[in-house]
């Protein structure tokens, strides 16, 4: 080992420390989770899983995560279908127009979430879909489509220009082109479009505040409302599940790569 | 130069995801300026309201000091990480970046409600402090600006740190050993040579985080505990407390307004295209 100097300590022990300051925090929800206590502290006499089971027998709790895992899912279908099909036209386009139809497609991430919600909440009214699934539905695909366009159109920038125009040389229509030699091509993209744009709608809060009242209930919302009302641990019991399982899906991922 | 009707069907591609979003996102959006100018009157009413307030002037002070300590923060803290990342490759360094971007899958509202169980009156470092005997009574670590700017840099990290990341992968190293073996010490080397080449990368990061922050609205409403009223929050307010939709609009704008000055003075010193629409 070199001997090492204070510039390296400086940045190799630093970057450790904001590293724990980023990871560290997710962590302390899991003692929390298992507290004996009926507010939220760390366990004081024991361990206990009642806040676990409480989770998993709410009905309020489970209908919840149902509702924002199969809206995700939709939201993702529906934004990675619309949003692979904009960026593989304006990557072939590649013109001015196509551009500027790509800086309207992210404004979504430039505007904030409360005014975009006030947006979405008075348009809603109009087309009378406040509380409703098809409302979060709407609106979350917006949201998520973004990610979606820059992801796929990141995907096309090593593609060969050549290769599409040979398949159209040899007789293939513009559809045929498209399915068999740019959407495979573009695979690894819409792949991490689909996951982005499923948490984009499995996390969104601002949105569903302000355009759901009773009826439709998400996750976020649960954890927002139970935050607001009176802090129960069964939040710490979720967030710990939802924690567990990115570590999970982080760890599978790093494995794979290596 | 594609034919004309083959024009034709490529934009068939890009049309339904460009209708949907002018149609159900930016008319939305626009519709919250003719609110600002017709509710409950005609006119500037609300705007010259928003002008009088001292409320109003307080919380868009709240919200620029904010956002520009998280972006200040978030560029120091990020650099350490991109740096060491890019700089010192190690068996340990795809561990490194895996957990830069981990955060990034966990929701704010978790993020958020870790740091209320961690900075609480009666949060984990309140006891931990009290228990080593360190204070007597629990320090006021949240409800107030040093927790939400604790846990705005917490969430906005990564946002600096990628871009940093992309933009130093890029750098060659021979510019920094060139100057080394020219006699320059190592801290000289990096101030004047490296320093200035990371610039774009740290611009972007800024970029981003300042304009996410401008409009943040979860973390500081949940850490704020409704003593750092932020914009975003001030605008809940008036709606939801007041029903006051003139004002809440004109606010809205005046966000609007900001966050597109910001763009526009950040595109003489960032590559927008880079930053926002070409994000790896």
């Amino acid at each position: 080992m070199m001997p090492r100097s204070t510039f390296q300590i400086f940045f190799q022990t630093g970057a450790w420390v904001v590293i724990a300051f980023l990871v560290l925090p997710l962590l302390v929800v899991l003692p929390i989770s298992f507290t004996d206590t009926s507010y939220i502290g760390l366990p004081k006499h024991g361990l206990s899983i009642q806040h676990y089971v409480n989770y998993f027998t709410d009905a309020a709790w489970l209908g919840a995560t149902w509702t924002s895992i199969w809206i995700g899912l939709v939201v993702a279908t529906c934004a990675t279908v619309l949003g692979t099909a904009f960026a593989i036209g304006c990557w072939f386009l590649s013109d001015r127009a196509s551009s500027i139809a790509r800086w309207v497609l992210i404004t979504p991430i430039l505007v904030p979430p409360v005014v975009q919600s006030l947006g979405f909440y008075r348009f809603w009214v109009v087309l009378g879909l406040i509380d409703t699934n098809m409302g979060v539905i709407l609106a979350h695909t917006l949201l998520a489509l973004p990610y979606v366009s820059i992801s796929v159109f990141a995907a096309l920038t090593n593609l060969d220009r050549n290769i599409p125009r040979a398949a159209r040389s040899l007789g293939a229509s513009v559809l045929q082109t498209v399915w068999a030699v740019v959407v495979p091509a573009a695979k690894p993209g819409i792949a991490t479009g689909f996951i982005f744009a499923f948490i984009v709608s499995f996390d969104e809060i601002v949105g569903v505040l302000f355009i759901t009242v009773r009826r439709v209930s998400t996750l976020p919302k649960m954890i927002w409302e139970g935050i607001q009302d009176n802090i129960d641990p069964t939040i710490a019991a979720v967030a710990t599940v939802l924690v567990v399982i990115t570590l999970a899906a982080t760890a599978i991922g790093v494995m794979r790569k290596k | 130069m594609p034919r004309m009707n083959e024009k034709v069907s490529y934009w068939m591609l890009v049309v339904p995801a460009l209708a949907i979003m002018v149609i159900f996102y930016i008319v939305p959006v626009l519709g919250i300026w003719k609110i600002a100018f017709t509710e409950p009157e005609t006119g500037l009413t609300n705007f010259v309201a928003m002008a009088g307030s001292n409320a109003v002037k307080t919380s868009f002070v709240i919200t620029f000091r904010v956002a520009a300590i998280t972006t200040i923060g978030c560029l120091f803290l990020g650099y350490i990480v991109a740096y060491a990342i890019s700089n010192y490759s190690s068996r340990l360094t795809p561990l490194m970046v895996a957990l830069v971007i981990l955060p990034f899958w966990v929701s704010v509202l978790i993020r958020s409600f870790s740091w209320i169980v961690l900075l609480g009156r009666s949060g984990i470092v309140n006891d931990a402090l009290k228990g080593a005997g360190l204070i007597e009574s629990p320090l006021r670590l949240m409800h107030n600006e040093l927790g939400v700017l604790i846990a705005m840099i917490h969430v906005m990290l990564p946002f600096a740190i990628l871009p940093m990341l992309t933009n130093m992968r890029g750098i060659s190293g021979a510019y920094v050993l060139a100057a080394r073996s020219l006699g320059a010490g190592e801290w000289t080397a990096f101030r004047q040579v490296y320093f200035p080449q990371t610039m774009p990368g740290v611009m972007s990061g800024a970029l981003l985080v300042f304009v996410l922050s401008l409009g943040f609205f979860v973390t500081p409403a949940l850490l704020g505990g409704g003593r750092v009223l932020m914009i975003s929050e001030y605008i809940t307010y008036q709606i939801q407390e007041f029903l006051n939709w003139g004002l809440g609009s004109a606010l809205s704008v005046g966000l609007l307004v900001a966050t597109a000055l910001v763009l526009l003075i950040a595109a003489r010193f960032v590559n927008l295209r880079a930053a926002l629409l070409e994000r790896k």
